[in-house]
């Protein structure tokens, strides 16, 4: 590790014991008796590190260990093996100098309080991270105004919808300007206009501040939005690190050409995979490496009309990638 | 003002803004803490006058002046963190707590005094009728009245760190409900809430004293009352520092052990 990371983890790996036993009543007399207990490895042993000030969109599909490796790294969960270590500091000893400046957002948990208004919930963030007054109330100024929180601060938080009560956490979680942001699946659940609105947000985070984020997301947008690089994990293990462009050139074997031509009736099946045909345009699905071929020649053989080359869906890349399609 | 003044004050406006929202359940259970006293108090003053008027060294003033000062300690020494910690493990709320540069015990412990101090107003005019209708007699020598204040807070002291301590069990176990139903049978004999401690058999007393249950509830009225000595009330005052100095080590060490399990097996 480089003292210049603010995140890094050498062959980081956890494991579980789950105590298992059949369905019935038997099974479950015998249980009583003895256990059956199964090592289950969540992380199997992933390496990166991160600079100061990057954003890092960490994917994966359900049960990847994602949240896992997050815990690690926020210091919840202490690793079964490998190093790891945040702005130098090694994240289970849970050190107050080390809290201070990290924070996670769980957009499936809370930490504000239910009953009261989230602006009360701050001032006790307030007290517990000792932060000084006259900066509490300039970043509670600027989180206000990059969220839009203005009336919601005064509402009891069981009283705001989930987009509302979503802002409000990542303003509290935010309220001590931690440099390190562990953020887990900040928009599930929220309407496509208040996820643009929380990405906004965590860019202007990262750029006003210069702060490392770590995001997951089951939202392709929010991985596209806001980050270049990509960390792909899949059944505890690391399956790639980069730039998301190079994912997409990595794991997608070809490119989708849309062509419109004057006569609809044209046959391309010469020139690629006829994927649809809709509306007079045509659909093909072609090798990456000869699209620039085929497009030429559709171009000098046909009267065109129009004609565009894309990159499939990120989604679509994200689940070959998965399925270990790679080519 | 230092750091940990302003979370207690902070945490003590947050808790405060928190039970204005639950005005009619900390209605009734203050209401439970005034009743169930008095429940005893009126058994026991017909068993004293079934028995020809007194019962094993209480008449029926002495009984009313044992519950009625049973009732303040009790609201005094009252937690309920056994409760609430197999729910914030269990949800995860427990991992925010830990991911604060604060002691989690500090939360509960404003919350507790401060649920407290919203109820007194409740109680004491509850005791003052009580009073007024049963009159109660006890004449506590000074020094008794004065030892009475670092005892309550001792007691309270020694109760929190005991039942903080046991609820931590829930970082084992899924059953914490079953613990806290054998604790709190123990406790409601032991501590002397069903009927004074002298009127138990002397193995239970022995017991009451050797476990910290005593020293928790019972103690403090003894004192109040005026049945002890100094002696006994410096042993006792002594018992309750041993039993804090011991509770705060077992707190630390489980405390410990527990989160090592939490953060090994899944916050």
């Amino acid at each position: 590790m480089k003292s210049s990371d603010a995140i890094s983890a050498r062959d980081l790996r956890k494991s579980f014991f789950v105590t298992e036993r059949e369905s019935g009543v038997g099974a479950a007399l015998a249980s009583l008796v003895r256990r059956r207990r199964e090592e289950v490895t969540a992380v199997a042993g992933i390496s990166f590190t991160l600079k100061p000030g990057e954003i890092v969109g960490f994917l994966g599909p359900n049960g990847a260990g994602k949240t896992t490796t997050l815990k690690m790294l926020s210091g919840l969960l202490h690793p079964s093996g490998g190093e790891v270590s945040v702005l130098g500091h090694v994240p289970w000893k849970r050190e107050k100098a080390f809290l201070r400046q990290i924070t996670l957002v769980m957009g499936q948990r809370n930490q504000l309080v239910w009953d009261i208004p989230a602006a009360d919930s701050f001032e006790l963030n307030r007290a517990i991270y000792r932060i000084p007054g006259s900066d509490f109330r300039s970043t509670v100024g600027e989180l206000t105004e990059l969220l839009e929180l203005g009336p919601l601060l005064r509402k009891p938080v069981r009283n705001l919808s989930l987009g509302e009560r979503m802002k409000c956490e990542l303003a509290a979680a935010l309220l001590h300007r931690p440099q390190v942001v562990f953020l887990d699946e900040p928009t599930i659940g929220l309407d496509v206009t208040m996820q643009r609105r929380i990405r906004g947000f965590i860019a202007q985070y990262n750029q006003r501040f210069g702060a490392t984020v770590l995001l997951t997301s089951h939202y392709m947008a929010d991985v596209e939005a806001l980050c270049r690089r990509v960390i792909v994990i899949h059944h505890g293990r690391l399956l790639f690190d980069g730039e998301l462009a190079t994912l997409v050139d990595r794991f997608t074997a070809h490119k989708t050409i849309v062509v419109k031509l004057e006569d609809e009736q044209t046959d391309l099946r010469a020139y690629g995979e006829v994927i649809s045909r809709q509306e007079g345009a045509v659909t093909l699905r072609v090798p990456r490496e000869q699209t620039p071929r085929v497009t030429g020649r559709i171009l000098a053989d046909l009267p065109v009309i129009d004609l565009t080359v894309e990159d499939p869906p990120i989604e679509e890349v994200i689940e070959r990638v998965f399925a270990g399609e790679a080519s | 003002m230092t750091g940990v003044q302003d979370v207690y004050r902070q945490q003590f406006k947050t808790t405060l803004a928190s039970f204005i929202q639950y005005r009619a359940s900390i209605f009734i259970w203050t209401i439970d803490r005034i009743l169930e006293p008095l429940i005893y108090l009126v058994v026991w003053s017909a068993v004293a006058r079934a028995a020809g008027g007194r019962v094993g060294g209480f008449d029926t003033s002495q009984f009313a002046a044992y519950f009625i000062v049973m009732m303040l300690v009790t609201q005094v020494t009252y937690t309920w963190v056994m409760y609430e910690y197999e729910y914030k493990i269990r949800h995860g709320s427990l991992s925010f707590a830990l991911l604060r540069p604060i002691h989690p015990i500090h939360t509960d412990l404003v919350d507790n005094i401060s649920s407290k101090l919203i109820t007194l107003p409740l109680m004491l005019p509850a005791a003052a009728v009580l009073v007024a209708l049963f009159k109660p007699a006890f004449s506590p020598p000074l020094w008794a009245a004065a030892l009475f204040v670092p005892a309550l807070l001792l007691a309270f002291a020694v109760k929190f760190v005991v039942e903080w301590t046991l609820a931590l069990s829930a970082f084992w176990t899924t059953r914490v409900s079953a613990v806290n139903q054998a604790y709190f049978v123990a406790a409601l004999f032991l501590s002397g809430q069903m009927a004074p401690l002298s009127l138990l058999p002397h193995w239970l007393q022995v017991a009451a004293s050797l476990l910290p249950f005593r020293w928790m509830i019972s103690f403090p009225v003894e004192l109040l009352l005026g049945r002890l000595t100094v002696a006994q009330a410096v042993t006792g005052l002594g018992a309750q520092a041993a039993w804090l100095l011991l509770g705060l080590l077992l707190l630390r060490t489980v405390w410990r052990a527990g989160v090592r399990v939490y953060s090994a097996v899944g916050a």
